[in-house]
């Protein structure tokens, strides 16, 4: 389809604003370029804007198994709550006295996030789940720091975590010590107590870890970091598994972040905005961010203002609907989900642990590689072509031929069972014909892109021919 | 694969050839092929010190990075710039894409030679 | 309660049935039996939607809407026009997730890369990404992107939004790298100071325009200044006045930033907003966050994809010069529907308008006794004024629905108008403060 500069028209406008009411003022310094943004009128944004959507694959179009993204239904009681003028229309500097619902939407769902991971303190400043990161482990460097404790260098990181955790603590300034997770992806205590030291500031770690398995030995290793004089910290990324059954700060952990736009059914937005809220045991509480515009200096501050304001407004109505029975409620049914998926797809692809799993479950397609030629990849663009959005793609990096999948609570035993009739489909498919699914997808809106092209030859904006 | 008898190799794949008081680097046919489509490549600028074993810039392909390691440690007297604007010129002819030449060389990794990188592929292939 | 699990009780057991289980406990028998709650979480029961809106609805009326806003300082009131308000809750946009998958992704792909060759439009620069959380996180990111084993230290203007400079203090602070501030001068960067500053380890310089003050700087003079020291000049602008003043490129800036809340996103007590950040085709491959790029699929047809991803986290790991991943894509989506839906010419009207109602309030404000600027400088939207009895003349302002201007140091008022009050608004705010005043 045509971009948006291909069909602006010279003189083409909408009518917006009213004729200027006060004397007009001329600046001396002028903007010399011609500012070449489209011409169009609102009919031709609309539809432009339209046509673009009924190119995109949302939650409410079909199934979405990404695992580790938690991909569950975004309800809309949240968006419309979201978008009443009381909390839309507010300006974050209004005073204190204005703004009592603001801060209460705050307080109360810092009062539900702290029961459910068991934590003490919570900030909302930070805005993705990576930005919560960032701030989580600050919490760690400013405690060391305040102890005078100069020595701790390092933070201690699985070979199986999402990138963001190594790139967070680079951030932080951090030597980053990857550990070798144990073959089931849990973590091997051995070599955990080989890297710990004076040097370890902390540990960052998720449970269920990124394979979907629960580490029976999470009480363990957070003691052996404390011992050597580390913090412990949780990334929620896996909390959608556990949440109202067991909590973080109860497996010995000091600070955390949930990805409200996974576990609190946020919508993604086609990547943002989120909101990475971060929690932290009672003697952190003096290290969380503050705005200094709004609360005054001293403190460390991660964004402007308060946050991702109407995304906490989306996470409590969620939060208030589900409460104290609809929370486990929604892991126990995002577990049974993906053992029930898992159990449907065994016999074609294989898991790569057989055995009871968590809210996600990894295939390893090595084998089947092997025997047919067909890659994980050639499966998950397969996969477009039957209307489902691929799983995650080759993570972790500890699974070669990686696929993981995420079905979350809010599917339909119809909608797994229809599921796993593709994958076996597939399964079938590619010792019939490989060569069909190494070029998938075939009913797309475009085939497989050139990735490569692109990159050497970068083209990132529209020029005029 | 390729493995030219006239050069020595790293264990992290480079290849290096000295000629008088230069010594030329690049990536061997094993790692270009490992790689994948190489896309860009972040070079050291002349003058820049290089320590062996250090890591000198990287190559970038869609979905890797790759740290290029340096074999030997002195002073760049040239970079090969014109792997900015064609870096699949490394691929397409690794041995003739050199990457570095180094100059006041002082101190050498533990280098290969082409029966022995052989043998270090034939392991990790 | 409420519950969006669709799985009825009967077709649960099913499923249990099916993976070889009695009863839902057995699915957390891996975990230590010790660490499983016995007591239900201490929060209230879950409850109906209707409910659910009643008390939702019970807070945001707790909150006070200000008919007119006369408050900036970093969050700016601007009309949103209707279509800018509607297309962004279409469910397609709001529930995908990142384009990864580019076969089915190829209209969020094509949102950003109209997003980024537009932010490219309004500010001159060559490529922009497609976005950062918010105008403080842009310019931390770029104070990042500009460092190097050479040049490790960022000058910022104290002239900067207060959170602007703490949040790239933040930053330094984890990265272990130094922050120094340049002082102002009659509200704006102190040129002088600022070239004594410009030592050889400083890597980028960071200046606000129109700055905290709403001063305009002279950005030309300062990136020169800069350049001439080869440090990198990173500024942060308003993006909406750039359709009348100098551009970032105009101005020789290395990186652009700015905070994109004006671009037709809701002032939302502080977010979600938008982080914009641009810059040369010489630092492209240096600037953190997704790029969409184009390309062609496997039968040569236009495609759209997540392009030089080996910047990013997920392939760099520890190496990446910044760990962002989500960002404010559906933010973006919307700052590309406001500046298409306005178009160069209303863009520009919104500006101009913007610059006549703030110098219109300035004039009438002025005109009152005990009133006067604080600073003399040419401003766009924002001017600070000295004046007695602040509280009080806040106060009557609030009473009668309008928010004045946000108070600074003593006496000083910080006030912002834009194309969305009227004179009407703007003559019976002048009216109320000349009322309590001449108490």
């Amino acid at each position: 389809m045509k971009l948006i500069f291909e069909k602006s028209v010279p003189g083409r406008h909408s009518s917006l604003l009213p004729a200027c009411d006060v004397p007009a003022y001329d600046l001396p310094e002028k903007r010399q370029e011609s500012l070449d943004l489209p011409e169009l009128c609102e009919n031709d944004v609309s539809r432009h804007y339209t046509q673009l959507c009924q190119r995109v694959h949302g939650v409410n179009c079909g199934f979405y198994p990404l695992g580790s993204c938690t991909m569950k239904y975004n309800p809309r009681i949240d968006e419309e709550m979201a978008a009443l003028p009381g909390f839309t229309n507010i300006h974050p500097l209004a005073p204190a006295s204005s703004v009592k619902g603001s801060k209460e939407v705050l307080d109360l769902a810092a009062k539900y996030l702290c029961e459910i991971s068991g934590m003490d303190g919570m900030t909302f400043q930070p805005a993705a789940g990576a930005h919560g990161e960032f701030t989580g482990v600050l919490l760690i460097k400013q405690y060391h720091d305040a102890r005078g404790d100069k020595a701790r260098t390092k933070i201690i990181v699985p070979d199986s975590a999402h990138g963001t955790n190594p790139a967070t603590a680079a951030m932080c300034g951090y030597d980053v010590v990857n550990v070798a997770s144990a073959p089931d992806g849990c973590v091997d205590l051995e070599a955990l107590k080989a890297a710990l030291g004076p040097d370890t500031a902390g540990l960052m770690l998720t449970n269920p870890n990124t394979v979907g398995i629960f580490d029976k030995n999470i009480l363990e290793i957070t003691r052996l970091v404390h011992e050597a004089g580390g913090l412990c910290y949780y990334d929620g990324a896996n909390l959608n598994a556990v949440m109202g059954h067991v909590r973080p700060g109860d497996m010995g952990f000091d600070c955390i972040h949930m990805n409200l736009h996974k576990t609190f059914a946020t919508p993604h937005g086609g990547g943002g905005p989120g909101a990475g809220a971060v929690g932290c045991k009672e003697f952190l509480k003096q290290f969380l961010p503050e705005s200094a515009l709004m609360q005054g200096e001293g403190h460390i501050q991660v964004r402007g203002f308060a946050g991702n304001f109407l995304v906490v407004v989306r996470a409590l109505t969620y939060l208030m609907t589900l409460g104290k029975e609809g929370i486990p409620e929604a892991s126990t049914n995002a577990v049974l989900n993906a053992n029930y998926l898992m159990q449907k797809i065994k016999g074609t692809f294989t898991p790569a642990f057989d055995r009871v799993c968590m809210h996600e479950f990894v295939l390893d397609l090595s084998e089947f590689k092997k025997e047919t030629g067909v890659s994980a990849l050639d499966v998950a663009k397969s996969l477009i072509d039957n209307g489902m959005h691929p799983p995650t793609m080759y993570f972790p990096l500890i699974v070669h031929e990686a696929l993981m999948l995420e079905p979350t609570e809010t599917e339909s035993k119809e909608t797994l069972d229809e599921a796993a009739e593709v994958f076996r489909k597939l399964y079938a498919q590619a010792f019939e014909d490989a060569e069909y699914m190494h070029h998938a997808p075939h009913h797309a809106q475009i085939g497989r892109p050139d990735e490569v092209a692109a990159a050497r030859n970068p083209v990132v904006r529209w020029t005029k021919a | 694969m390729s493995i030219p008898n006239e050069l020595r190799y790293t264990k992290s794949h480079e290849w290096i050839k000295e000629e008088g008081d230069i010594a030329i680097v690049g990536i061997t046919d094993f790692a270009q092929n490992a790689l994948g489509d190489v896309v860009f490549i972040n070079l050291p600028e002349a003058g820049d010190e290089v320590v062996a074993g250090e890591s000198f810039g990287d190559v970038e392909s869609v979905k890797a990075v790759s740290d290029l390691l340096s074999p030997v440690s002195g002073i760049v007297k040239a970079v090969n710039e014109e792997l900015i604007d064609a870096p699949e010129m490394l691929n397409s002819d690794p041995y003739g894409a050199w990457i570095i030449k180094v100059e006041q060389v002082t101190d050498r990794e533990e280098l290969l030679d082409a029966d022995d990188y052989e043998a270090l592929c034939a392991e990790e292939g | 309660m409420g519950s969006y699990v669709p799985g009825t009780l009967s077709e649960r057991q099913q499923m249990l049935k099916a993976i070889g289980m009695e009863r839902e406990d057995a699915l957390y028998a891996d975990v230590p039996a010790q660490m499983l709650l016995t007591e239900p979480l201490n929060i209230p029961s879950g409850m109906s939607e209707l409910e659910v809106r009643s008390k939702m609805e019970a807070l945001a009326a707790e909150n006070k809407v200000f008919k007119t806003v006369l408050r900036g300082a970093g969050a700016y009131d601007h009309y949103i026009p209707s279509i800018v308000k509607y297309v962004p809750n279409k469910e397609e946009f709001l529930t995908a997730y990142t384009p990864y998958q580019a076969e089915m992704s190829q209209g969020i792909l094509q949102s950003i890369f109209e997003y980024q060759t537009m932010i490219c439009q309004l500010t001159g620069m060559d490529v922009s990404n497609a976005s950062v959380y918010d105008g403080a996180t842009a310019a931390a990111e770029a104070a990042a992107m500009c460092r190097d084993r050479k040049r490790s230290v960022t000058l910022i203007s104290a002239a900067a939004h207060p959170d602007t400079i703490n949040t790239v203090r933040t930053y330094c602070y984890g990265a272990n790298a130094e922050l120094r501030i340049v002082p102002c001068k009659d509200g704006k960067t102190d040129l002088d100071a600022l070239k004594e500053m410009l030592t050889p380890d400083v890597a980028s310089l960071i200046l606000q325009q129109p700055n905290f003050y709403g001063q305009l700087e002279d950005a030309k003079a300062i990136g020169e200044a800069v350049h001439a020291a080869k440090a990198m000049f990173v500024l942060s602008c308003d993006p909406l006045s750039l359709a009348i003043l100098p551009t970032p490129k105009e101005v020789g800036a290395d990186v652009m930033v700015g905070e994109g809340q004006c671009l037709g996103l809701p002032i939302a007590w502080g977010g979600p907003y938008l982080g914009i950040m641009a810059t040369t085709e010489k630092h492209m491959r240096k600037l953190p966050g997704r790029i969409v790029g184009e390309t062609h699929d496997d039968a040569g047809n236009k495609a759209y994809v997540l392009s030089l991803q080996a910047r990013e986290q997920h392939i760099r790991r520890e190496k990446a010069s910044s760990n962002i991943c989500s960002n404010e894509a559906l933010c973006a989506l919307t700052a590309g529907l406001y500046m298409a839906t306005m178009g160069p010419e209303g863009m520009k009207e919104a500006a101009r308008q913007t610059t006549a109602k703030a110098h219109y309030l300035k004039a009438e404000l002025c005109k009152l006794p005990g009133v006067k600027a604080k600073f003399a400088g040419e401003f766009y939207q924002e001017f600070v004024t000295v004046m007695p009895k602040r509280e009080a003349v806040l106060a009557a302002l609030e009473e009668a629905g309008i928010l004045g201007g946000l108070p600074l140091g003593e006496n000083e008022v910080l006030w912002c108008a834009t194309e969305k009050v009227t004179k009407c608004e703007l003559d019976k705010a002048v009216a109320i403060v000349k009322e309590v005043l001449a108490k």
